[in-house]
């Protein structure tokens, strides 16, 4: 028994990336904040790929930099490696992605935590929730000691329960052997929460010392780089950047894992989770693609105060003699070294479903969730709900309304709306197909969408939302300006467009209407702009943006304005559903079980019908009107 | 206020002839009238509760003189801006209206959706709610089911198997945004375009087959029964004035049911020749026998055949058992042989409409016609009009859809970037998808992960 007893405003079980994301949103915010890890070496850690960001995960990492979140400024000072993804694409798929040097990446966000008022960093394992009356009231750890509360978030990660697999090798322990945290799960079924089992994996990392680059291909980072957060400075991100390299498996690879697939735990049936279809092992690759004669390999490194390389596309838990030969086979990884091994991971989660939009549970006050906790797989997933998450918890205790981001002005919004609408049946991974506004919501103009709220809900600061409001100004004035302008069939004007090979005119035509050709834009027609003023890279690209893709961007602003009258209906968290009794069977069985928020989330429940959704309306207005009587 | 996008429908039944009233509501009904209407004003220009003489125009051809009653919100049934068009010339007429309103971006209304709106927009007492609901869930589910039973197999494949297509390809482009150094998208514009043209083909073709009423099968049902060789489908194909029946002299030559359309002074009918009703021992014969005996129920009208050169027997007496309380027009055929039965003597028995044919002779083949006409005009005989509204919402899902790929060929065209493309292949995705009655289940993703492979 501990006679320690301390008490703060909120608890953050975790400092992962979640986890940090959460507890630096809530200190920032003035609450009096405490955030729990298994160990002090492993905050912010990145157990998987060393990069952040990449295709839609680039969103996500922009989207949490508007709001005043951590993980873009952290990545800034850290990487070794940039790219903008799907450049020769349409803007909207645009992404970031950087190769990170993971060290410095966490010690990095570990010194931003504890540089920050309000914030305690405690390394012990949270074994208990204290909830009192359906309400959360504390944490209890290991060691007895109890932590009063009246908010806590979980960001457990891939720690509950955690046994990491390969060949016939089980070691409960979470990612690189770190301690697993075997406890909060009792904690959480004795409050009626219902869990799933999930499962991920990782590839070895080889010492770069026995690889062989001249028989790769090499990738190398852009010039210039672009940053993640609105908040830096281009200039001091163009650094000196480390290449990654480019390889293959083969028919020799692929024999050798078909062989041995009875000594795979994947296979076996050892494994009970559920594993991400989007981010296969190995060896399912070979089973489930058989008529591919290669896959390939990306060799990146971890850092520069490490001689690892991970090898990207390879995750396996084949047994350590098979890897060895599996790694082997490939050009330039001959004569490999492994200085850790490939495996899986088993974790225990939530069905998220059980989580409001502001990622409080539905049934017990003050306790929030985020991370691959709720289901996701990713950093930049992970960050994102914790962002949200520890606002939300911040916001409850100030007595504010909840942030609520939805699916028209956020890859967030749509990461949340899935995890809590939808049954994940697998670790759910963002994508750019999800986002059905994604011309709306894009990489380039996340400040534009998101500054506001974070500037309003007290996380992101004023000097960052002026220069916002500032641009927006700047925009909008260029757009009506660009707008009236005609031009006419002159020879200087000919000349350029020839230089573009582009059609000369035959009479006068907008200035516009030439940005929107595919081979001219915004910038290459300024010769022929005189009164044009000087304007930022990012408000030229602004305005390119949005003349170029204008009927297009007005059909989403149109369809995104009927989306939201349906999520402005909101439904009574006391209805009875099976009252309804127009409503089909299934429908009002999932309706009850989910209890949406509103109209427009009934309609994405799986289950209930566009004439369920008209049923509800009507019941709606009788209900509203017994209310008021 | 509710919904935005504007509804249509034909509010008047569909027997009459007389004036038909298409009924439009919401923001757009002023404008998307006003885009096939011309009158003295524009309907923009006119007051709310006026009513304006005219003509409607489908491009520059002339589709009928209307009177058009505007009722501006929120002074309408459902509060939204509502126009009433008054047509005069007949069903055919009502339908090119209606189809007019969805090319210029109306919407067939759902079941029982303008009450919904009026309902919703506080124009219905709430002691109405109840029923409302009972309204939308039955109507919705009857919608449905006929959705699913008018498209025949063959029908219903195609369109399966289009939406797999669009499918694949919006997957494989999302597989090479979201893994770009994975997927590669040179040079395939070019190939999604000719892609595109097929798909834009196949929906014409469905498209055409829709308008042209192969699929749709609206019009009276009107069923041919008598016992074998009474000369069914001998009038079948007199009506039909060709040879689509196989017609012989050996009693039992048609074993299973034949559909024909055809127009009688601009009523539609849906004429169903059955295999003639007696008892019978052949396996074959006896399904046939037990199709025409199941039809009766669907069936508007039945034209019994009797061959007059024979006695009635306990074929023709059973027969008349099962249609008492139908609509039944009765044929004494073959009178240009020596009639056996008095027409009189039918007549005071069954209480029905009796006719002395021949489809050898025609003789009474105007009679038949006239008869047919009358009892629609006067109301006597209706088609059922779920079926029509189903089919114009089905053939409004392919005109949308292929708007959707007409739009992606636009794009590719235009040089817009790859990622342009999915979004109208999606939607088209999703019309063809409102046809067979598929909801949207994360297909795409699931597409994605299931054939191409992703990932780190």
């Amino acid at each position: 028994m501990s006679h320690v007893n301390e008490s703060y405003d909120v608890v953050v079980i975790g400092a992962g990336h979640a986890g940090c994301e959460a507890a630096l949103a809530s200190a920032r915010m003035g609450l009096n904040t405490i955030c729990f890890t298994v160990s002090m070496d492993s905050v912010a850690l990145m157990p998987c790929n060393p990069n952040i960001g990449g295709s839609s995960k680039g969103h996500l990492v922009r989207e949490l930099d508007a709001l005043g979140g951590q993980m873009g400024i952290n990545i800034d000072h850290t990487f070794i490696q940039s790219k903008m993804l799907n450049s020769s694409k349409g803007p909207a798929v645009h992404s970031l992605r950087a190769q990170a040097d993971k060290s410095a990446y966490s010690l990095r966000m570990r010194k931003t935590m504890q540089d920050t008022d309000n914030l305690t960093l405690r390394q012990a394992e949270v074994t208990e929730l204290l909830i009192e009356n359906n309400k959360v009231v504390g944490v209890k750890t290991l060691s007895g000691a109890t932590y009063n509360c009246k908010a806590a978030v979980i960001c457990t990660g891939t720690y509950l329960r955690a046994r990491c697999l390969y060949g016939d090798v089980i070691e409960h322990t979470g990612p690189n052997g770190l301690k697993a945290a075997n406890h909060l799960t009792q904690s959480l079924l004795d409050n009626n929460v219902e869990m799933n089992r999930f499962k991920t994996g990782t590839p070895a990392r080889i010492d770069s010392r026995s690889i062989d680059y001249s028989k790769m291909e090499i990738q190398l980072g852009d010039n210039p780089v672009i940053p993640f957060s609105f908040s830096t400075d281009p200039k001091d991100v163009q650094i000196e950047q480390v290449p990654c390299y480019l390889t293959y498996t083969n028919e020799q690879t692929h024999e050798i894992i078909r062989a041995n697939l009875d000594r795979s735990p994947m296979y076996s049936g050892v494994i009970e989770g559920t594993g991400p279809r989007y981010c296969p092992s190995i060896e399912d690759k070979v089973v489930r693609f058989s008529d591919k004669d290669r896959h390939q390999l990306f060799v990146e490194p971890e850092g520069l105060n490490t001689n690892e390389m991970y090898i990207g596309g390879m995750s396996s838990s084949m047994p350590e003699d098979v890897q060895y030969a599996m790694y082997r086979t490939v050009p330039g990884l001959e004569n490999c070294k492994i200085v850790r091994n490939a495996y899986a991971i088993e974790y225990d989660c939530i069905n998220a479903t059980q989580l409001k939009a502001s990622l409080e549970f539905k049934n017990i006050d003050g306790l929030f969730a985020a991370g691959q906790f709720n289901g996701s797989s990713g950093y930049e997933e992970a960050a994102a709900q914790g962002l949200v998450a520890g606002i939300n918890a911040a916001l409850k205790l100030l007595n504010k309304e909840p942030m609520i981001l939805d699916r028209s002005n956020s890859y967030i919004g749509v990461l949340i709306d899935d995890l809590v609408t939808k049954e994940t049946k697998e670790p759910y991974r963002m994508m750019t197909s999800r986002a059905e506004y994604r011309l709306l919501l894009r990489q380039d103009n996340a400040d534009i969408r998101l500054s506001k709220i974070g500037f309003e809900v007290g996380l992101l600061p004023k000097e960052r939302y002026d220069h916002v409001v500032e641009k927006e100004r700047l925009i909008e004035e260029e757009v009506s300006r660009i707008k009236q302008i005609n031009i006419g069939a002159r020879k200087e004007v000919q000349e350029l467009l020839e230089s573009y090979g582009s059609i000369p005119l035959s009479n006068g035509i907008k200035l516009v209407d030439l940005i929107r050709r595919p081979e001219l834009d915004y910038d290459k027609l300024a010769p022929l702009d005189p009164e044009r003023p000087e304007l930022s890279d990012e408000v030229r690209e602004e305005v390119n943006i949005y003349i170029k893709y204008e009927g297009y961007l007005t059909r989403q602003a149109k369809q995104v304005a009927q989306f939201k009258k349906l999520e402005s209906k909101v439904l009574p968290q006391d209805i009875n559903y099976e009252d309804v009794s127009s409503l089909r069977i299934e429908a009002a069985q999932k309706l009850s079980k989910l209890r949406p928020a509103n109209i427009g989330q009934a309609s994405r429940i799986s289950g209930v019908s566009p004439a369920d959704i008209s049923v509800l309306l009507v019941y709606l207005e009788t209900y509203k009107s017994k209310k008021n009587s | 206020m509710y919904h935005s996008d504007t509804i249509c429908a034909i509010a008047t039944s569909m027997n009459s002839s007389g004036i038909g009233i298409i009924r439009v509501s919401g923001e757009e009904s002023i404008s998307i009238v006003d885009s096939i209407f011309r009158g003295k004003d524009r309907l923009c220009n006119c007051q709310s509760h006026t009513i304006q003489y005219g003509h409607i125009y489908d491009g520059n051809q002339l589709v009928d003189e209307v009177l058009v009653l505007i009722m501006k919100s929120p002074r309408s049934y459902t509060t939204e801006d509502v126009i009433e068009i008054h047509c005069h010339g007949g069903i055919l007429v009502l339908k090119k209206v209606l189809s007019l309103l969805v090319k210029k971006g109306a919407r067939i209304a759902e079941p029982g959706e303008f009450t919904k709106r009026a309902f919703l927009n506080g124009r219905i007492d709430l002691s109405e709610a109840e029923s409302i609901m009972d309204l939308i869930s039955s109507s919705s589910e009857l919608a449905m089911k006929n959705s699913v039973k008018q498209l025949s197999g063959s029908l219903n494949k195609i369109i399966v198997d289009l939406r797999e297509k669009i499918l694949y390809e919006t997957a494989y482009i999302e597989s090479a945004l979201d893994d770009p150094e994975h997927y590669d998208l040179s040079d395939y514009p070019d190939s999604l375009k000719v892609k595109v043209e097929d798909m834009i083909f196949i929906v014409d073709d469905l498209i055409n087959s829709f308008n042209s009423g192969h699929i749709l099968k609206e019009g009276i049902n009107t069923l041919i029964l008598g016992k074998p060789n009474a000369g069914k489908s001998s009038l079948l194909n007199t009506l039909s004035r060709r040879e689509r029946a196989i017609v012989t002299d050996i009693p039992g030559t048609t074993r299973d049911t034949l559909e024909e359309q055809i127009t009688i002074n601009g009523v539609s009918l849906n004429i169903i020749d059955t295999a003639g009703i007696r008892e019978t021992d052949d396996v074959v014969e006896k399904i046939g026998v037990d199709k025409a005996l199941d039809s009766i129920d669907d069936a508007d009208l039945i034209l019994f055949v009797i061959d007059s050169s024979r006695p009635l027997d306990d074929n023709d007496e059973f027969i008349i058992s099962k249609i008492l309380d139908k609509k039944v027009i009765i044929l004494l055929n073959k009178s240009d042989l020596s009639s056996v039965i008095n027409e009189e003597d039918i007549c005071k028995k069954y209480d029905k409409s009796v006719i002395s044919f021949s489809s050898v002779s025609l003789d009474g083949l105007k009679t038949l016609e006239a008869t047919i006409t009358d009892m629609f005009f006067s109301g006597q005989v209706k088609s059922d009009d779920t079926l029509y509204i189903t089919n114009s919402r089905q053939a409004g899902c392919l005109s949308n859809a292929k708007t959707s790929l007409l739009n992606v060929l636009n794009s590719i065209e235009n040089m817009m970037p790859e990622d342009f493309f999915s979004i109208d292949l999606m939607d088209a995705y999703n019309f063809l998808g409102e046809i067979t009655g598929e909801t949207i289940e994360d297909d795409l993703a699931n597409k994605i992960f299931a054939e191409f492979c992703m990932g780190k």
